[in-house]
């Protein structure tokens, strides 16, 4: 820029510098917060992980890089135990949600909005009352177990409440919103002349497929559920693959595979993500719901934040979580790209 | 209705097998649908129906009997009133603050091309993809270890207090904000601005005269996820409060010891207040929608 310029050009260069710097300036205070209280934090607890000592005599850092493979084969347990629960968690909230954010999508109608009114309601209400609330539906003589033992069908000494089929059902319950929005947006955005296409291109009933797809899907998810339970395996095999089967033979269509189903996989990887990582890191269902054997890593990790005060192995584990979960996402983003992502996210 | 079965009509070879596909088709859906919203409805219907109750004893965990008692002295038991006072102080700041800072961000994110995208998206979708327990736990973490920063001024962060709360509640409210608004902003029509500063408007003005009526339902609407993720928060709140009490943590300790009627009574109200304010937000989003964007679009068409 020379004095000699003519003023025009002065103010559309000033213009165009400041159109340049505008987005740093917008971005700056939030980013900064985020690097602050979220980035520093995870580098901090990284650091605490290797520190050694205890909250009487004090902590000193040590550069003890054991304490991670020592954590892990001590909590290895628990790890296992939760992402079991989360993965069932996940697939059952997939199995619940995507008929359910179908049936919105496709057949609402009139119903669409008060239908997604209703899927979004529970959060109006605290997580913890909805969860308190699941104890007393669950209880030994509550609104499930209650009427089934009085008409004599139930013995009186089977309990839903504080086992893990509790913990996973309420897993479930919890993270059911974050699964059904996401698909529901994927599915909503299908041109549904796509689908008429295919039938008119002579997409069938696909009758025999649907009575596979139905039945290995169902079958997969009663051996899940029958062996992290805990309960015998066949007849939980053998449910799932007949009521799968059943639904898969008269409501899986050839276009539903072919077309329906890849266009919603952006909502189908973005609600799974969404579900799978607060389940995973959960700790309230298992202590509500569950027993001392149904207990998740995020459990040891608030008992060993907030009552033993041992921070070291707390935040070794912590850090083992986030780590986890983080290489998962990203290669994901990698798949998919971060655009598409926090697109669909919420 | 078309149905997506309706390929099958013309075939009369398996009319029994066609007609119940058909059946299932029409009604099955509507009626899983039903009941899955039934189902998650059910626990939000319970904690109303107990609200009512009368227990006998400290556990509310059986209906014995239709009452109002707790309705009519809905903050009776002490240190209920502090602990929803300090949870509706704590959403109010976390919520002005984090909408302020994540609207920003989404207006750069969408408005302008510069270098480092794929970086601010990524550190946006990062909190969000943290379980809460981990996000916590490096707080409470980097808190404690502030003390040893020259530059952190004593008692600023620790011991931990309702500051540091807030702290926490901005943080993993930002990303959620920059999400709703990024939703809101794609799509938005860039010629009323071009428009604006045409016709001698400065940028300052235009933003408050017409970027910022636009994208206002995007911004409550944010605010209004904010607000509700804030108050509902317990995982991250009971790791940064120290001693301080807000309403979930309240209800946790309580539940150890049984819950009182109250907390039913206050979990209504709030559910209620929520849903109003929803419904009267997406009225007014509506009449903004119909305003605003009824005439463009039959001048772009």
């Amino acid at each position: 820029m020379t004095a000699a310029s003519p003023p025009i050009a002065t103010r559309a260069s000033r213009r165009f510098s400041r159109r340049a710097i505008a987005p740093y300036v917008l971005l700056a205070p939030g980013l900064l917060w985020l690097a602050i209280f979220y980035i520093y934090p995870a580098i901090q607890m990284f650091l605490v992980s290797l520190w050694t000592g205890n909250i009487e005599s004090g902590y000193e850092m040590t550069f003890n890089f054991g304490i991670y493979p020592e954590a892990l084969s001590q909590y290895w347990p628990w790890i296992v135990r939760s992402v079991e629960y989360g993965g069932l968690a996940t697939l059952l909230a997939f199995a619940l949600g995507l008929p359910l954010a179908y049936a919105i999508a496709f057949r609402g109608g009139q119903y669409k909005n008060i239908l997604l009114f209703l899927v979004i309601a529970p959060f109006f209400t605290s997580f913890l009352l909805r969860t308190i609330s699941w104890k007393i539906i669950l209880a030994d003589d509550g609104l499930v177990l209650g009427p089934l033992k009085e008409a004599g069908l139930l013995d009186p000494s089977v309990r839903l409440l504080a086992t893990p089929a509790a913990v996973v059902a309420g897993i479930t319950y919890n993270f059911l919103p974050f699964m059904t929005l996401p698909l529901y947006v994927a599915l909503e955005k299908i041109d549904k002349r796509l689908i008429e296409a295919a039938e008119d291109l002579y997409a069938g009933p696909w009758r025999p497929g649907g009575t596979i797809v139905g039945g290995v899907g169902g079958g997969v998810m009663g051996l899940l559920i029958g062996a992290i339970m805990g309960y015998s395996i066949l007849p939980f095999v053998l449910v799932g693959a007949v009521g799968g089967a059943l639904i898969g033979t008269f409501l899986i269509s050839e276009a539903f595979i072919r077309v329906t189903l890849p266009l919603a996989l952006p909502g189908i990887f973005a609600g799974s993500l969404l579900t799978f990582i607060p389940a995973v890191g959960d700790f309230i269902n298992a202590e509500l719901l569950g027993n001392p054997q149904a207990q998740m890593i995020g459990n040891v990790i608030q008992a060993r934040y907030l009552k033993t005060v041992d921070y070291p192995t707390a935040s070794a584990l912590s850090f083992i979580l986030m780590a986890a979960i983080l290489i998962g996402v990203l290669v994901y983003t990698k798949l998919l790209g971060t655009e598409q992502l926090t697109g669909t996210g919420v | 209705m078309t149905a997506v079965t309706a390929a099958g009509a013309a075939t009369t070879s398996r009319p029994t097998g066609q007609r119940l596909a058909r059946i299932l088709d029409r009604w099955l859906l509507p009626i899983y649908a039903g009941a899955a919203t039934a189902y998650l409805i059910l626990p939000v219907a319970v904690m109303i129906l107990f609200s009512f109750n009368d227990p006998t004893g400290r556990s509310n965990l059986n209906f014995r009997q239709f009452s109002l008692d707790a309705w009519l002295n809905p903050l009776g038991r002490p240190g209920l009133g502090d602990a929803v006072l300090n949870s509706l102080i704590i959403a109010a700041i976390a919520t002005l603050v984090s909408t302020i800072l994540g609207t920003m961000i989404a207006l750069a994110l969408v408005r302008y091309g510069f270098r480092g995208r794929n970086a601010t998206n990524l550190l946006i979708f990062l909190p969000m993809s943290t379980p809460e327990i981990v996000l916590g736990a490096s707080l409470l973490t980097s808190f404690i270890a502030s003390v040893q920063l020259p530059f952190v001024p004593e008692g600023l962060l620790y011991p931990l207090s309702i500051r540091t709360i807030v702290i926490a509640h901005i943080m993993f409210n930002i990303s959620y904000v920059v999400v709703t608004v990024k939703a809101r902003l794609t799509g938005f029509p860039r010629h009323l601005e071009e428009a604006a500063m045409d016709l001698g408007a400065t940028e300052w003005t235009t933003f408050w005269k017409v970027t910022f009526p636009l994208i206002l339902p995007g911004v409550v609407a944010a605010a209004l996820l904010a607000f509700s993720l804030s108050i509902d928060d317990f995982v991250v709140t009971s790791f940064t409060s120290g001693a301080t009490q807000t309403f979930p943590l309240y209800i946790y300790g309580a539940q150890l010891r049984g819950i009182p009627v109250q907390v039913n009574v206050i979990g209504t109200i709030i559910f209620v207040s929520a849903v109003l304010l929803v419904i009267l937000t997406t009225l007014w989003q509506r009449r903004v929608a119909a305003r605003d964007f009824a005439p463009l679009t039959t001048i772009e068409s």
